[in-house]
């Protein structure tokens, strides 16, 4: 094993070391949603605004642009879920239970991290399927001409839009954890910056929850384009 | 006077599976400590015959860090900024049920009821919570000029007095905060600063070698701690080992 495995095997196999990890890798999917969100947000501009983006999207770099971003979010959610269940699987190793469990001020977005991860984790792989990959045949027709169309299409179904709004919803408790606690791991809070961090984490975790709902129900409840 | 009815955690070994076991306790003053309290009953229990039960104590005002009482489910109790000797049964009402159970951490053995092998701390400490240098006698106070807010920050870390709360608060049962406190003490210091890298990396290696679980930013430590002592030492901790890992590592 060369040098610089061996560096990175110890910082994985160390406590500190791979919440680094998990910080970095949520640092880069946290900003990743807003990049998203506002690319998504351009459907109430109009149906031309949204499918210059989507062609944007894919003619970037001549068609490398896509691919590398692909390969950078998907090697992060690969390090940060992995780093996560083992840390999780540590921790329950570590903490044997009391009969009379008490929490002081431990919030309950904080008690549920694994659960709300693994649940936004399961709706990545569903989004993936039906927006990107196109499994839906009829689908995939109507995304070739109209991205737009798809977009419409796509949030017309209502189990979609359910298991859109309890995703979006565990990504929202999620964030509301996760944000704060990146500039903990990262070394970066203090006793003075806490309060403004605790409002950025809520505040993001709340953008981003009512941005990303806000295009399913106008679609599915309002009719918005359809 | 009050009645009470205790539910503690009775075990009689290391190995041995434990219980919760329910106790009457009856016209316990309110003026009484819950040490005190637990001496009443213990009595009791010595007078019918039984074995009493055993738990930590030492000073009994609070600076020690020997009581070791998880009492309804938080260390030291839900009173802040206080050990379990200083814990008064005024803060209890008649009828009240208290349960009783040790400091629970993988990392701290049951020796008896509520005894717990906390020296899983000091081999943390044995690992870098010192600075070597020779002693003799005391150089002049003012002859290494130390920042006002250095020294402070120092001084609220070295208020730990180890007893292990924050652990036994910790839902994975982590022992950033105490780590933290100790690597944060002298790492404000400019006697510290020498072995600053290498007393953060084996102090992290030790914890992780003991078992102790991860931080999760949840917290809890923090309010648990009879000192008070802030998690910002552990975001400072956080930062000091990822720089002398990076440095160790790479450079």
């Amino acid at each position: 094993m060369n040098a610089s495995t061996c560096s990175l095997c110890t910082i994985w196999n160390s406590s500190i070391g791979k919440k680094l990890l998990v910080a970095l890798t949520g640092l880069v999917l946290v900003l990743f949603l807003a990049g998203h969100l506002a690319g998504n947000l351009l459907i109430f501009v109009g149906e031309e605004a949204f499918n210059e983006y989507a062609e944007m999207l894919h003619t970037m770099l001549h068609g490398a642009g896509v691919w590398i971003a692909r390969a950078v979010l998907l090697t992060c959610l690969v390090i940060h879920v992995v780093a996560t269940i083992s840390l999780t699987r540590l921790n329950r190793a570590a903490s044997p239970k009391y009969v009379h469990e008490q929490t002081i001020q431990a919030s309950k977005s904080s008690r549920i991290m694994i659960w709300s991860g693994l649940t936004i984790l399961a709706f990545v792989i569903f989004h993936l399927l039906h927006f990107t990959v196109r499994v839906d045949s009829g689908l995939a027709e109507i995304a070739k001409t109209n991205p737009h169309k798809m977009v419409i299409v796509g949030f017309s179904n209502g189990l979609v839009v359910l298991f859109y709004a309890i995703a979006m919803t565990l990504l929202c408790s999620h964030l509301s954890h996760g944000v704060a606690s990146i500039f903990q791991t990262l070394g970066l809070r203090s006793k003075k910056s806490a309060p403004l961090i605790e409002k950025l984490s809520k505040g993001y975790a709340l953008v981003i929850w009512l941005g990303f709902l806000s295009i399913p129900l106008a679609i599915y409840f309002f009719k918005f384009g359809r | 006077m009050l009645n009470l009815t205790l539910k503690v955690w009775r075990q009689k070994t290391p190995q041995d599976q434990g219980s919760i076991e329910t106790y009457d306790a009856k016209n316990i003053p309110e003026e009484a400590s819950f040490l005190e309290m637990l001496d009443i009953v213990n009595e009791r229990i010595i007078e019918s015959g039984g074995e009493p039960i055993h738990f930590d104590h030492d000073c009994r005002e609070g600076i020690c860090g020997a009581c070791s009482l998880t009492i309804n489910g938080v260390p030291h109790s839900k009173e802040k900024g206080i050990t379990s000797c200083q814990v008064h049964m005024r803060k209890f009402r008649d009828g009240d049920t208290i349960w009783i159970e040790p400091f629970r951490a993988r990392a701290f053995p049951v020796i008896r009821d509520l005894i717990v092998d906390r020296s899983a701390m000091d081999r943390i400490i044995a690992a870098g919570g010192y600075i070597d240098v020779r002693t003799g006698s005391a150089v002049d106070a003012n002859s290494l000029p130390i920042p006002k807010p250095d020294a402070d920050a120092a001084f609220d870390a070295a208020a730990c007095i180890g007893c292990g709360a924050c652990i036994a608060a910790c839902k994975n049962s982590s022992a950033m905060l105490f780590t933290a406190a100790k690597v944060s003490h002298l790492g404000h210091l400019p006697q510290g600063q020498p072995e600053r890298d290498k007393r953060v990396l084996a102090m992290v290696r030790q914890m992780d070698a003991e078992g102790f679980g991860n931080c999760t930013n949840q917290y809890e430590c923090e309010a648990a701690c009879p000192k008070e002592i802030s998690v910002d030492h552990i975001a400072r901790m956080n930062r000091d080992y990822t720089v002398a890992s990076l440095k160790e590592q790479l450079v």
